[in-house]
C-alpha cells in the first residue's frame, strides 16, 4: 500500500513538473531546437536580455501585476470587512453570491464585456480610444477582487467579535481597534489573496487580449503573438526565469509563514 | 506602523492613477508615434545580429524630416485576430499587414484607406506579377488602391528523405499526402481553408468555387485521407518534422527553410497540380491618424536595405525586384541550402492561385464540412445526455441533502 501511494505521488509530480522541466532543460540547449540537445549554453539567456520588446513586455506585466494586486487587495479587504459587519442576512448572502459571479464567469465573457464597456465609454465621452495601461489596470483589478474576498472572508468569520469589543471597552476608537486587533489576525488571508491575485494577473491572457493596446503589451500577449511562426527560444529562457522567480517567492512565503507560527507557539507555552 | 502602511498603500494608489495620466499625455508631445501591427516574428528586429529595421526607420526619419518618430510595433497571430481587434474599435493602428483574403474583406467593409502612392515611390521595385496592370497575384486588390505587397509564399509539401525515397513516384504531386505507404507519417493542416485547399488542388477543383458539390468532393477526399493522417496540426509541425516523428506535411514555403536548418534530411516541392500563393501586404486602416507618416514607413520598408533584411530574417519570398537580384541575398539563401534561392523563386512550372474571400454561404458550408470531417462519429447527442445526467444527479443530490438536513433539524 505504501509503495502504491509513493508511486501515485511520483506520477502526479511527474505529470505536474515534466513539462516545466523540459522547458528549463531546452532553454539551455545551444542548438535552439527541441529535436536534439547539442550542448549546454546560455545563448538564449543572452539573447533574451538583448530583446528590448520582450523585456518591456515583462516590465509591463510585472508592473501591472503589482499594482492591480495591491489595489484589489485593498478594495477586497475593506469589502470583506463591510460584508462581515453587515447585519442584514437577506442582503449579505446575495451580495456574497454576486461577488462570486465574476470568478465563475468565463474569462472570455469578462474580457469582451470589459472591452465593450470601454469602447462605449469612449464614444460616450466623445474622446478617442483610451485603451492602455489604465484599462488593463481596471480590468485586472476587477477580476482580482473576488479572489481577495474569497481568501479574506473566512478569516473574518474566524475572528472572535468580543476581542474587538474588548479593545473598544479599553478605550480604542473603532478604527484603532480594527488596525490593532482585527487586521493582524487576518493578515495571512490578505497575503494569500495578494499572492493569488498577483499570479492571476501575471498570467492572464484572455482578458488582457481584449482590453490591451499597442502601447501596453504584457508578456502573455507577446508570447502568444509569436506563435504565428515559431516561438523564439529566448522565450524558453524567459519562462524558465519566471518559474525560478515564482519558486523563490513561494519558498520565502512558506518560510516566513512557518517562522511566524513557531514563534507564536513558543509564546503560548 | 499600520498607519504608515495604509499611507503607503494610498500613495501607491495615487501614483498608479498618475502613471495612467502620464501615459495618456505621452502621445501629445512632439514625438510622433507610429503604430505598426504585423505578424509575430515577421520583421528583422535586430535579434541574433540582424538589422533592426524599425530603429533604422526612426533614425532615417529624423535625419530626413527632422521629426522624432517612435515606432510602436506590436504583433498578431492570425488574420482573424487582427480583424477582431481592428473592428472592435478599441485601438487604432497606422500600418497593418493582413493576408490577401483579409484585405479583400477589409476593402469590402470599407476599413482601409486608399494609399497615396506619391509618398511611396519605391513601389516601382515591386515585380509586375504583384503590382501594376499586368499583375496576376493581386486579386484581393485588383486596382492597387489599398495595399503594398510585403512578403509572399506558396504552400509546398515538405518530406523527410530518410523515410520517403527520392524515386517515390508520388513526389511532385499532392498524391504523396494520400499514399498509404506513409500511413501515420502525414500531417494535415488544422484550419479548414488550407486543409480543403490541399484536397481541391489535388482534385483539380477551383479553391474559390461557388459550387457546393465541389466542396463535398473535397470533403470525401479528406475523409479518405483520414486514416493515413497522423494528425491535424499547425505550429506543432516544426517539432514533428524536425525530430522526425512525422515525414510528410504541407506547409508554407518560408517555414521550410527554418525546419531545414534543424534537420537536413528535409526536402520540399511545389505540387504540380497547382498550389496556393498568398501575399501579405501593407495597408493603412481608416482609423489611422498619421497617414502620411504611415505611407513613408511603407515606402521605407520597400527600400532595398529594409526589404533585404526582412526577407533574410523571415525566409519568406520577396516580391521586390532589388531583393531578388541582390547578390548577397542570393548567396545568403544558398548558404542555408544550395538550391534554396532557385527553388523558391523559379516557380514557372507551378500554377499558383490565391484564396479569395468566400461569400457567407460558402464560409458557413466550409465550417460545417470541416466540423463533419473532424467529428466523423456522431457523439453529439450522447455528450449532451451525459452532461445533463451528471448535472441532474448533482442538483438532485444537493436538494436531497439539504432537504434531509432540514427534516433532521426539525427534531
Amino acid at each position: 500500500m505504501k509503495i502504491l501511494s509513493k508511486f501515485y505521488i511520483g506520477i502526479i509530480f511527474l505529470l505536474l513538473y515534466l513539462p516545466i522541466l523540459v522547458l528549463i532543460v531546452f532553454s539551455f540547449n545551444e542548438a535552439g531546437s527541441l529535436a536534439h540537445f547539442s550542448g549546454f549554453s546560455l545563448t538564449w539567456y543572452k539573447e533574451l536580455f538583448h530583446d528590448e520588446e520582450a523585456l518591456s513586455a515583462l516590465r509591463n506585466s510585472l508592473f501591472l501585476a503589482v499594482f492591480s494586486s495591491l489595489i484589489a487587495t485593498v478594495i477586497g479587504t475593506f469589502g470583506a470587512l463591510g460584508l462581515h459587519r453587515m447585519k442584514n442576512r437577506y442582503l449579505k448572502q446575495p451580495i456574497l453570491t454576486a461577488t462570486n459571479i465574476p470568478m465563475m464567469n468565463p474569462d472570455i465573457v469578462t474580457g469582451v464585456s470589459m472591452m465593450l464597456l470601454f469602447v462605449a465609454l469612449a464614444s460616450l465621452l466623445g474622446s478617442k480610444s483610451f485603451f492602455g495601461f489604465g484599462t488593463m489596470l481596471v480590468a485586472h483589478t476587477t477580476f482580482n477582487i473576488p479572489y481577495v474576498l474569497l481568501s479574506v472572508m473566512p478569516r473574518f468569520k474566524q475572528l472572535d467579535p468580543s476581542l474587538s469589543e474588548a479593545a473598544q471597552d479599553l478605550g480604542c476608537t473603532p478604527a484603532r481597534a480594527f488596525f490593532k486587533v482585527e487586521l493582524p489576525q487576518i493578515v495571512p488571508g490578505i497575503i494569500s489573496g495578494l499572492m493569488m491575485s498577483f499570479t492571476l494577473s501575471l498570467d492572464d491572457f484572455v482578458i488582457s487580449h481584449f482590453v490591451s493596446s499597442p502601447n501596453f503589451q504584457t508578456l502573455p500577449l507577446y508570447i502568444y503573438n509569436q506563435t504565428a511562426h515559431n516561438v523564439k527560444f529566448s522565450m524558453y529562457a524567459l519562462s524558465a526565469l519566471i518559474v525560478a522567480l515564482i519558486l523563490v517567492i513561494l519558498l520565502i512565503v512558506n518560510f516566513a509563514g512557518s517562522f511566524g507560527q513557531r514563534k507564536k507557539g513558543e509564546v503560548k507555552k | 506602523m499600520k498607519k504608515a502602511l495604509s499611507f503607503l498603500l494610498l500613495a501607491l494608489l495615487l501614483s498608479a492613477s498618475l502613471f495612467s495620466f502620464v501615459s495618456c499625455s505621452d502621445s501629445e508631445s512632439s514625438t510622433k508615434t507610429l503604430y505598426v501591427y504585423n505578424w509575430g516574428e515577421y520583421i528583422s528586429d535586430g535579434s541574433e545580429g540582424t538589422l533592426d529595421v524599425n530603429a533604422l526607420f526612426e533614425e532615417w526619419y529624423y535625419k530626413e524630416y527632422g521629426v522624432r518618430v517612435e515606432v510602436n510595433y506590436s504583433t498578431f497571430s492570425s488574420n482573424e485576430s487582427l480583424y477582431a481587434k481592428l473592428s472592435s474599435g478599441s485601438v487604432s493602428y497606422d500600418v497593418i499587414v493582413p493576408s490577401d483574403y483579409m484585405i479583400e474583406r477589409m476593402i469590402d467593409e470599407d476599413m482601409l484607406s486608399p494609399l497615396n502612392y506619391k509618398n511611396i515611390p519605391n513601389i516601382e521595385h515591386i515585380v509586375p506579377e504583384f503590382y501594376g496592370p499586368d499583375a496576376i497575384y493581386d486579386t484581393y486588390d485588383p486596382d492597387n488602391l489599398y495595399s503594398v505587397p510585403y512578403l509572399y509564399g506558396m504552400i509546398d509539401i515538405i518530406y523527410n528523405t530518410s523515410v520517403v525515397p527520392e524515386d517515390d513516384p508520388a513526389i511532385g504531386s499532392w498524391e504523396l499526402m494520400w499514399s498509404d505507404r506513409y500511413k501515420g507519417n502525414i500531417l494535415q493542416f488544422n484550419n479548414p481553408r488550407d486543409a480543403f485547399g490541399t484536397a481541391q488542388y489535388y482534385l483539380g477543383l477551383d479553391v474559390n468555387s461557388k459550387n457546393h458539390d465541389d466542396w463535398r468532393l473535397a470533403l470525401d477526399k479528406l475523409k479518405a485521407q483520414k486514416n493515413v493522417v497522423q494528425g491535424y496540426v499547425m505550429d506543432e509541425i516544426y517539432n514533428k518534422m524536425e525530430n522526425g516523428s512525422a515525414a510528410i506535411a504541407a506547409y508554407y514555403a518560408g517555414d521550410y527553410l527554418a525546419m531545414y536548418e534543424e534537420n537536413e534530411d528535409l526536402e520540399f516541392f511545389y505540387p504540380s497540380e497547382g498550389t496556393n500563393l498568398y501575399v501579405d501586404a501593407m495597408c493603412i486602416p481608416k482609423s489611422s491618424e498619421n497617414k502620411e507618416l504611415a505611407e513613408r514607413y511603407i515606402n521605407f520598408m520597400l527600400s532595398e536595405e529594409a526589404a533585404i533584411a526582412n526577407a533574410e530574417y523571415t525566409y519568406y519570398a520577396s516580391p521586390h525586384r532589388l531583393v531578388r537580384e541582390n547578390e548577397d541575398y542570393i548567396a545568403y539563401m544558398n548558404e542555408i541550402k544550395e538550391d534554396a534561392y532557385q527553388k523558391m523563386y523559379d516557380t514557372s512550372s507551378v500554377t499558383a492561385t490565391s484564396y479569395e474571400k468566400l461569400d457567407d454561404e460558402e464560409q458557413i458550408l466550409l465550417n460545417n464540412l470541416w466540423e463533419e470531417l473532424k467529428s466523423d462519429i456522431d457523439i453529439g447527442i450522447v455528450i449532451y445526455v451525459i452532461c445533463f445526467a451528471i448535472l441532474g444527479v448533482l442538483i438532485g443530490g444537493g436538494i436531497f441533502l439539504s432537504v434531509r438536513k432540514k427534516i433532521r433539524n426539525r427534531y
